[in-house]
């Protein structure tokens, strides 16, 4: 193990984002005391007043930035009952994030829908909002989208005669959603992840119209997030709670991946169909399913030449 | 006397009118009320008061802000032989022609409005307080060109108008250039809304580089279609003269740009069907229906009956120069064109979705409460600038003594 | 049996070094067991990996509460563990028992040639006939890791997810479809 190929700032940023770590532990504390300050004043004309003075996420100064975020955990934690958290999580350096999915061993049992939708904040229904969508497909047709449907709903997967290719966010290297943005609300960071910025998003539905692979959904109300079930370690890209009318889709889990965890779908998936790890590690998960297998990118011929994989291991 | 006294004249005149005008603006303003309920449980519910959906993303709203488009780049067809070739009766007509424009695109852009799901973050989009993604996004690109285009027409007839108020002709200087500049600018507003389209690489049924002509040659069918018809209202109902000539002339070029209409109409419809590859699904849900979708395929073969028949109408001249079927042609294009352009355009490019899915998508109570609002304000607003326009080019309505008779005008 | 390298090895001496006392305790702990934290920095990565305990049914291990010596070696149908038994169909019908479970030290398992390994090894066991599966589970390409992407990590055992009596992966209820468009906000 020792000889893997690790850049030693991974393993540097990796200790000082762990799970518990102490600064962690303070930033939960200091939500805690917002949301009593938050519960106690309730200023609406403020908030109409900060949206319209926002400038752009590149152009907050450091100092600017941590004072949003101050504001945001007062707000969610008095909302939601719990000391909420929102990170600003930078790209880590020297890491570009590769998923791997194979297609052999998925089963179709849909965990990693409701994994996600539990880690990420998603709303529950009216609109329910999925960032994962599985496809049942025929073996009879391969991959085909005009044999594929997402609402199989059999007593047991996988059924015979059918594969599952589960869909998210392919985080492409030439992303046609962040291009069409009209406002700049979305872009592609250093380490692959492509993010949204939920306050700035004008909610257009360019990108959405952009995407090929309906991986971008649209708060067509305002979410419903029981507060009971709000996860509240939260980064300001990643699963923060989202206002209606505005763009969102899978992140990797950066609030995760860029503290060096997995995402929440590779965590749950029960056959160990999702991969992921650091494509400019050689020895890194992801690498190792590029050279033990064949895999294949999901429509390769609009070259926006995803980082996620699909693969047969069989 | 100044611009201020120009536009307290122009406020009077606005509310000045006979029966027919005012019960024709309550009509409107109702209309506009309609459009507030609707908007209102929009506003209060969000989108999902629509029924565009993540499978349909963009629908009626869309649909009919392309189709708008279209009505406000074809004033450009009226502008060309008034301004750069003193053909003079066009020249009488082309204010009427360039009100249009502004009511088209004031239309244009509430419909763009009620489709953002944070209208409230307008300003991000603005240079200055926001952050365009210039030069990458079409949408970025296509509210530049709109307020470009929206402007310019503003100012050319306030000063027409304004000059006409007291007694003097337009400064040429001043206005051809800016003329000359708003014949690209037409085109540009069409170009840019068709790469909106043709640039999503996603969408096979969009992804088309015939797309941008195609939108050219419709909105010259269905922009003077609806100038003509407007053109005999008002000569009906003013005291404006419009000349037979004029008309003609308009309905002529609009027989050229209907041929050139169907033709790449039917080279998209070849090439899909011939090549058959997994592309023609779009083209198969809008023409065909697939299995038991077949939610557009009526409105599609109306549409093509509809602009087919308005061609032969208008081909054949002694039917292009009889009133009654000169303005049933009207009517078909107009009809043919909104369905093609408006829905026939918009929902089979997202039906099936990117995941094969089909979503059977119909407007829902509140987008149809909505979109009457946006023609009812647009109407409004065609109406008010006439009603203020057609008394100074007639004279009739002149600021204290300036002339009537606009000296050198009409050379 | 034949080891790839002593690289490919080493994060498995380290699982097995780990789970060795937690599967002595009899039964599955109730959590993945901590690395010890008492190597050198230069060893760290080794740390990182933890192995997820293999599942016993309750009860049953150690096999030494029952079986204090050696049995009948023929193979043959018994007349106890009946639900292993019959849940058993893991290669050709002869397969029985001893072919992997050890006759003389009951807690072990063997490999082919004799060598006794401990039940939180039992990969190198499946790996003498699966062994494309082996290679791609040492390098995370087959099975499942949870933990951190680049650095401490649970590893899934071969048998975590396989029955290794009955390994065919079983069908699963799925959770349920999402709700198709004409149905939200009804």
């Amino acid at each position: 193990m020792s000889d893997r190929n690790r850049l030693p700032v991974i393993q540097d940023e990796t200790a000082g984002c762990g799970a518990d770590s102490p600064s962690r532990r303070d930033f939960l504390r200091t939500a805690a005391a917002g949301a009593v300050i938050a519960a106690v004043s309730g200023c609406k004309p403020d908030a109409v007043v900060e949206e319209l003075q926002r400038r752009h996420l590149t152009e907050l100064s450091p100092a600017r930035l941590q004072e949003m975020l101050g504001k945001l955990e007062k707000k969610w934690s008095a909302q939601y009952g719990k000391a909420v958290t929102v990170g600003a999580r930078p790209p880590m350096p020297g890491v570009n994030f590769g998923y791997g999915l194979d297609l052999s061993r998925c089963i179709g049992c849909r965990r990693c829908v409701y994994a996600c939708v539990k880690e990420n904040n998603q709303s529950r229904k009216n609109p329910q909002i999925q960032w994962i969508r599985v496809l049942q497909m025929d073996k009879e047709h391969g991959v085909a989208l005009n044999h594929a449907t997402p609402y199989y709903d059999p007593e047991k997967v996988p059924e015979p005669g059918h594969f599952y290719m589960p869909v998210q966010c392919q985080q492409c290297r030439h992303p046609p959603c962040t291009k069409v943005c009209p406002v700049k609300a979305t872009w592609k960071d250093p380490d692959g992840i492509v993010v949204i910025d939920y306050d700035w998003c004008i909610g257009c539905r360019c990108c959405t119209a952009a995407c090929p692979y309906g991986a971008r959904k649209f708060n067509w109300a305002e979410p419903n997030l029981p507060a009971a079930e709000m996860n509240p370690v939260t980064d300001y890209l990643g699963n923060r709670p989202r206002p209606m009318g505005v763009v969102e889709k899978c992140t990797f889990c950066l609030q995760r991946s860029r503290s060096g965890r997995y995402p929440a779908c590779v965590e749950i998936c029960p056959v160990g169909a999702r991969k992921f790890g650091n494509l400019l590690d050689p020895e890194s998960e992801i690498r190792q399913v590029m050279e033990r297998k064949r895999v294949f990118i999901f429509k390769e011929e609009l070259a926006t030449e995803p980082q996620f994989y699909y693969f047969y291991a069989t | 006397m100044g611009f201020g006294e120009f536009l307290q004249g122009a406020g009077r005149q606005v509310v000045t009118g006979g029966k027919a005008y005012k019960a024709w603006v309550a009509v409107l303003v109702a209309m506009i009320g309609i459009g507030l309920v609707g908007y209102s449980r929009q506003w209060n519910q969000g989108l999902l008061a629509t029924n565009m959906r993540d499978q349909v993303t963009w629908a009626f709203y869309i649909g009919n802000f392309t189709f708008l488009v279209g009505v406000a780049a074809a004033a450009v067809l009226l502008v060309v032989p008034a301004y750069v070739y003193h053909w003079k009766p066009i020249k009488e007509v082309v204010v009427l022609g360039e009100l249009l424009a502004i009511s088209a695109l004031i239309m244009c852009m509430m419909f763009i409005l009620v489709d953002m799901g944070r209208p409230d973050r307008l300003t991000h989009i603005m240079p200055g307080p926001g952050s365009p993604n210039w030069p990458q996004s079409m949408l970025s690109w296509d509210a530049m060109v709109l307020n470009i285009y929206l402007i310019l027409n503003l100012v050319v007839v306030v000063h027409i108008l304004y000059r006409a108020y007291r007694g003097r002709d337009y400064a040429k200087a001043f206005v051809v250039p800016l003329v000359l500049f708003s014949i690209p600018a037409a085109v540009g507003i069409h170009t840019v809304t068709a790469f909106l389209y043709a640039g999503m690489a996603a969408r096979p049924y969009w992804n088309a580089g015939i797309l941008a002509p195609k939108f050219i040659a419709s909105a010259f069918c269905s922009g003077p279609a609806v100038m003509i018809i407007l053109f005999q209202i008002l000569r009906k109902t003013t005291a404006i003269e419009i000349k037979d000539e004029a008309i003609w002339k308009v309905a002529e070029l609009m027989a050229y740009a209907m041929f050139f209409n169907l033709f790449l109409l039917g080279a998209e419809i070849f090439k899909e069907y011939y090549s058959h590859t997994e592309h023609l699904l779009y083209t198969q849900y809008l023409w065909q229906g697939i299995g038991n979708n077949r939610a557009l395929v009526p409105y599609a073969w109306f549409s093509l009956t509809c602009s087919v028949a308005a061609f032969l109408i208008f081909v054949v001249k002694k039917t292009r120069m009889n009133w009654k079927t000169l303005n049933l042609g009207c009517v078909l294009i107009f009809s043919g064109v909104y369905i093609e352009k408006g829905m026939g355009l918009v929902i089979p490019g997202m039906t099936p979705d990117t995941l094969g899915e089909i979503y059977e998508y119909r407007p829902s109570a509140v987008e149809w409460m909505v979109a009457i609002g946006v023609f009812g304000l647009g109407a409004l607003v065609f109406t008010t600038l006439v009603n203020v326009a057609v008394p100074i080019m007639m004279g009739t309505l002149r600021a204290k003594g300036a002339p009537v008779e606009i000296p050198g005008a009409g050379h | 049996m034949n080891i790839p390298s002593w690289r490919a090895v080493l994060p498995f001496a380290a699982a097995a070094l780990v789970a060795v006392p937690l599967a002595a305790l009899g039964g599955p702990p109730p959590t993945p067991a901590k690395a010890p934290a008492k190597a050198p920095a230069p060893a760290a990565a080794v740390q990182d990996i933890q192995a997820e305990p293999p599942p016993f049914s309750e009860g049953i291990f150690p096999c030494s509460q029952c079986h204090d010596k050696a049995g009948d070696p023929t193979p043959r149908q018994l007349a106890f563990h009946d639900d292993l038994q019959a849940e058993l169909h893991h290669g050709p019908p002869s397969r029985w028992c001893l072919d992997c479970h050890d006759n003389g030290k009951r807690d072990f398992l063997h490999l082919i040639n004799g060598k006794q390994i401990p039940f939180t090894e039992s990969y190198e066991l499946c790996g003498q006939c699966h062994g494309d599966k082996y290679r791609d589970w040492k390098v995370g390409v087959h099975g499942k890791r949870t933990g951190m992407w680049d650095g401490k990590k649970t590893y899934f055992l071969c048998v975590n997810c396989h029955n290794p009596h009955n390994p065919r992966f079983k069908a699963l209820k799925p959770e349920p479809p999402p709700i198709p468009p004409q149905e939200q906000g009804r």
